[in-house]
């Protein structure tokens, strides 16, 4: 296996630490006078999520995590497993656990496409697109008149998410949504 | 791994004309003092055994003189002794310097050096004169003075000199895996808390020198026994917490300069670098005398960026290594 010493070291970098795949976040080099040179790293471990901060020798190396970003398109799921399919026409299907998919599930809608990070060849985790379009499959009547006083009300969409909306939204129209923070964008069109 | 290059400068234009103002000032005071400027090569034919620092190797086929390739030098030191001892009297130099695998917010692999050399002076005189130039060129106050031993009490909890193996490596154990710390030796620990809570404190510090570093730190200084300990007369200036200087009572002794040759070469084969040649031109100069002198090698880069408040070098050099 590959291994980066630490003048390779980069923001981006995916290597191993402790047995876990960890994305580099910042790399500071130091150097007091004319001693020892430390990398100072932030990385962020890609199994936990948890930012961590270490401290190497300069010159010491880290072996290289298998570590590939791909897009997928999302299939469906048999209740123990997502079932994603590459989308460069190799056809290859990916199922991932509920570990990978995560707070994803959320999102997940058939035929839209997702980035799975894999690692070692198996998915590691399960990001959405920035923004999905979902259909509002629950949410109390809506009340006309009050759309100029912004106020809102939750909303349950056809993943299963449950956000905010204004008062006017009905059942059955399809809404944008930010995936990063889970809030009502607008909406795509009245069914 | 390599980006395609950027062509456009990383500094803006007007850092780059305070570059220029920056250089008139420093020859400027030179002149001022009578102090002769000189040049030196930056390939030459050694490298230095310093450890902790990597030169870089121009190889040729076809260098002059029988010699395969040469060093991009570290620092003109060498060169510039040499001059010494053949009577030069005071002088300085402003040169490009190498300095392999280090690049950061205050690194760059190439970067622009101030040295002089002034026979006849302690290394408290010389502190003088150093505060003299960087802050007539800052405007700050004069530096103050810090000895090393106080400022890893006041900062690290602990006596650099007295401070048992086992305490410093459980201390450097705060950023470090054991089996990490235990490589690190009691200089190396004593460099991370210096880099990781001396240098962060002396940035709300005013400018200082860090003055008398352990005997295993003196580099090219001279050694006396101050305070029960023996202490190198080795001084650094910081502003800002940015190391900006080092300098030296200098050695002037050949049989105590070839004894760290050896020790030098003996802790690269320990940490598996290669050793480096002995530069006998220079050992020759020692031998032939050079006089008693104190010599300091300033970061103009640094200082530039200092006195135009920016904290990351790219700022202040036209084209940064990843653009070079």
């Amino acid at each position: 296996m590959a291994s980066y010493s630490t003048n390779e070291f980069r923001s981006g970098l995916k290597v191993l630490l402790d047995g876990d795949p960890c994305v580099i976040l910042e790399n500071e080099f130091v150097k007091p006078g004319k001693g020892q040179a430390f990398n100072r790293v932030k990385l962020r471990n890609l199994m936990s999520n948890r930012v961590w901060e270490r401290t190497f020798k300069s010159g010491e190396s880290l072996e290289a995590a298998d570590v590939m970003d791909q897009d997928m398109e999302y299939l469906y799921t048999d209740g123990e497993f997502w079932h994603f399919m590459l989308t460069d026409g190799s056809f290859e299907q990916f199922p991932a656990d509920a570990k990978a998919v995560g707070d994803t599930v959320k999102w997940l809608k058939e035929q839209d496409v997702y980035t799975v990070t894999l690692y070692n060849g198996a998915p590691l985790s399960v990001t959405p697109p920035n923004f999905v379009e979902l259909e509002v499959v629950d949410t109390d009547p809506g009340m006309k008149g009050d759309t100029a006083q912004g106020g809102s009300k939750p909303a349950t969409l056809s993943t299963g998410a449950v956000v905010n909306v204004p008062l006017f939204i009905t059942i059955g129209e399809v809404l944008k949504v930010d995936t990063r923070s889970g809030e009502y964008v607008n909406r795509v069109k009245s069914s | 791994m390599i980006d395609a290059l950027e062509w456009q400068p990383s500094a803006s234009l007007s850092a780059l004309k305070s570059r220029a103002d920056q250089l008139a000032w420093v020859r400027g005071f030179f002149a001022q003092r009578g102090v002769l400027e000189v040049e030196t090569p930056v390939l030459g034919r050694h490298g230095v055994t310093d450890p902790n620092l990597d030169g870089i190797y121009a190889n040729s086929s076809a260098l002059a003189g029988g010699a395969a390739g040469g060093w991009l030098q570290t620092s003109p030191e060498y060169h510039m002794k040499r001059l010494l001892a053949a009577g030069s009297g005071a002088i300085f130099q402003i040169s490009k310097v190498f300095r392999d695998g280090e690049r950061g917010r205050r690194h760059n692999p190439e970067f622009s050096m101030l040295e002089w050399y002034r026979p006849g002076y302690t290394d408290s005189e010389l502190m003088a004169e150093v505060g003299d130039l960087v802050c007539g060129w800052l405007g700050c106050a004069q530096p103050g003075v810090m000895s090393y031993r106080n400022a890893l009490y006041q900062y690290a909890g602990l006596d650099p000199f007295l401070a048992s193996d086992r305490e410093l490596t459980r201390r450097c154990e705060a950023w470090l895996e054991p089996e990490q710390a235990m490589t690190l030796g009691r200089d190396g620990c004593l460099d991370l808390l210096m880099s990781y809570l001396v240098e962060p404190a002396l940035a709300e510090h005013g400018p200082v020198f860090i003055t008398g570093y352990p005997e295993s730190q003196a580099a090219l200084a001279r050694v006396s026994e101050r305070d029960g300990v023996r202490q190198a007369h080795r001084f650094e200036l910081y502003v800002q917490g940015i190391e900006l200087c080092n300098g030296y009572w200098e050695l002037t002794e050949p049989a105590e300069q070839s004894r760290r040759f050896a020790v030098d070469n003996q802790v690269r084969r320990q940490s598996g670098k290669p050793e480096m040649a002995i530069d006998t031109a220079f050992l020759e100069a020692l031998k032939a005398g050079i006089p008693e002198c104190s010599g300091v090698a300033l970061g103009l880069d640094r200082l530039l960026m200092l006195k135009l408040g920016t904290s990351d070098i790219a700022d202040v050099l036209a084209f940064p290594f990843e653009r070079a």
